[in-house]
């Protein structure tokens, strides 16, 4: 069984359909006993990492996805908050993966937010198994978390080179929205689930 | 970078996806979901579904439709038609739309697009423009092209964009339909002015016009309808022809 946190980040809807189609169980969920006892966690999210960071802490969810050991990934604002901090309202996050979020410099030949298709490199890990290199993936931000030693995937957006996923133990984490990024996008989320 | 996009066009009534030349004559392709389907695993970028049907009640057959092609396909995509509040907007996001397009209520009330973006952000939001050239001057028109107004385009898509819109679709109503290319002097245009992505839209006949207005037009996403939906132009094959050319797209 996955758990999917509900902690009202906007919608979940489009993680469900993914999950859907891929035939995966999943409960929505903000209990810390059913998010422990399940197999996988995912914490989706939209909207601005503050908002993010409120809702978790009231309900009282950090320590709880902290001390997880199983398979736990967030995708898009839920990898932000399990970085250190956001420069998004200057919010301290969970302080999981070893890097700070930024905001995208003004660059007239590269628009923010960073929407659209872009293609990862440096994919290393079990995440990226059978993904051709270079894939494109699915992308919509304005901040985006620094290279860092928990980087597992690169891109490049206008002069930044940033974290399109990371991973540090038992957490994983993607800029990108594996639900959205067809084929290659549904093979990121089977490799999670089959971690 | 950022790919360029390929964007099928999907206008739905009663249920169905039809295709009307200049939005006369329409004619039955296919079901919606299975349409959405092949596109993507043909390599669509993304997909808009565009609501033609007239009354309210056909409407709400539209947002039970929305949430089945959320279910069946694994690319982003935007739903437009009739969406004319902040209400309709909320139940495309509710039944799984990535984006919503506005057109004629947004040119009718501004503030509805400042409304949206500021609920749900501005990626949200896609300002639609149809525009008609009359006497050297472009001009929106509303309601499917069937009103004029006496809006300048490009004065709007950067009011537009200032609001919060996120996207501009901006269709030629000169060139929709005809399939002797896009207006591509116009996506020029829009390119020098604004800031946000331009999809361009109206008169894609050949895999030239697509390179054309990706490149001289600078546009960052082609739409087309007809040519995908009755298999001129095959999105694999397109796909290739513009990697040929230097064009950054997705394989």
């Amino acid at each position: 069984m996955i758990a999917i946190i509900d902690y009202n980040s906007g919608n979940l809807r489009s993680v469900k359909n993914a999950l859907d189609r891929l035939g995966a169980k999943y409960i929505l969920t903000a209990d810390p006993s059913e998010i422990k006892s399940a197999d996988h966690v995912i914490l989706p999210g939209v909207g601005a990492a503050g908002f993010a960071m409120e809702n978790l802490n009231a309900k009282g969810l950090v320590p709880v996805i902290k001390a997880l050991r199983l398979p736990v990934l967030g995708i898009c604002i839920g990898m932000q908050i399990m970085c250190k901090d956001s420069e998004e309202g200057n919010v301290k996050c969970m302080d999981i993966f070893d890097t700070h979020i930024r905001k995208f410099p003004v660059d007239e030949n590269a628009k923010v937010p960073h929407m659209g298709w872009n293609s990862i490199l440096n994919m290393d890990g079990k995440l990226f198994k059978d993904v051709p290199a270079a894939s494109y993936m699915y992308f919509i931000h304005s901040y985006y978390p620094e290279l860092c030693s928990d980087t597992i995937a690169t891109c490049r957006h206008g002069k930044v080179m940033f974290s399109a996923a990371l991973k540090y133990e038992n957490f994983y984490g993607t800029q990108f929205h594996p639900e959205k990024s067809g084929s290659v996008g549904e093979l990121v989320l089977k490799n999670f689930l089959a971690l | 970078m950022v790919a360029k996009r390929i964007i099928p066009c999907l206008d739905v009534k009663n249920g169905k996806v039809v295709k009307g030349i200049n939005f006369e004559g329409i004619k039955d392709v296919g079901d919606p979901v299975q349409m959405g389907i092949k596109y993507s695993e043909d390599g669509a970028d993304e997909l808009v579904y565009l609501d033609i049907n007239a009354s309210k009640e056909e409407r709400k057959t539209f947002v039970e439709l929305v949430e089945k092609i959320a279910l069946g396909i694994n690319i982003p995509f935007t739903v437009g038609g009739g969406i004319s509040s902040l209400d309709d907007a909320s139940r495309m996001l509710d039944a799984g739309a990535d984006k919503i397009s506005i057109n004629s209520a947004a040119i009718a009330r501004p503030e509805l697009i400042s409304e949206i973006a500021s609920k749900y952000g501005s990626q949200f939001v896609v300002c639609a423009i149809d525009g008609i050239c009359v006497e050297k001057q472009w001009l929106a028109t509303t309601h499917g092209g069937s009103r004029m107004t006496d809006v300048e385009v490009f004065k709007w898509a950067y009011e537009a964009q200032e609001r919060g819109a996120g996207e501009i679709l901006f269709t030629s109503m000169n060139h929709d339909g005809t399939r002797n290319g896009y207006a591509c002097d116009v996506y020029a245009k829009f390119a020098d002015i604004l800031s946000i992505p331009v999809i361009a839209s109206g008169g894609a006949g050949t895999l030239d016009h697509i390179v054309e207005v990706l490149t001289e037009g600078r546009a960052d996403a082609a739409l087309a309808a007809s040519v995908f939906h009755y298999g001129q132009i095959a999105i694999p094959e397109l796909k290739r022809a513009l990697l040929s050319r230097n064009i950054n797209v997705r394989i």
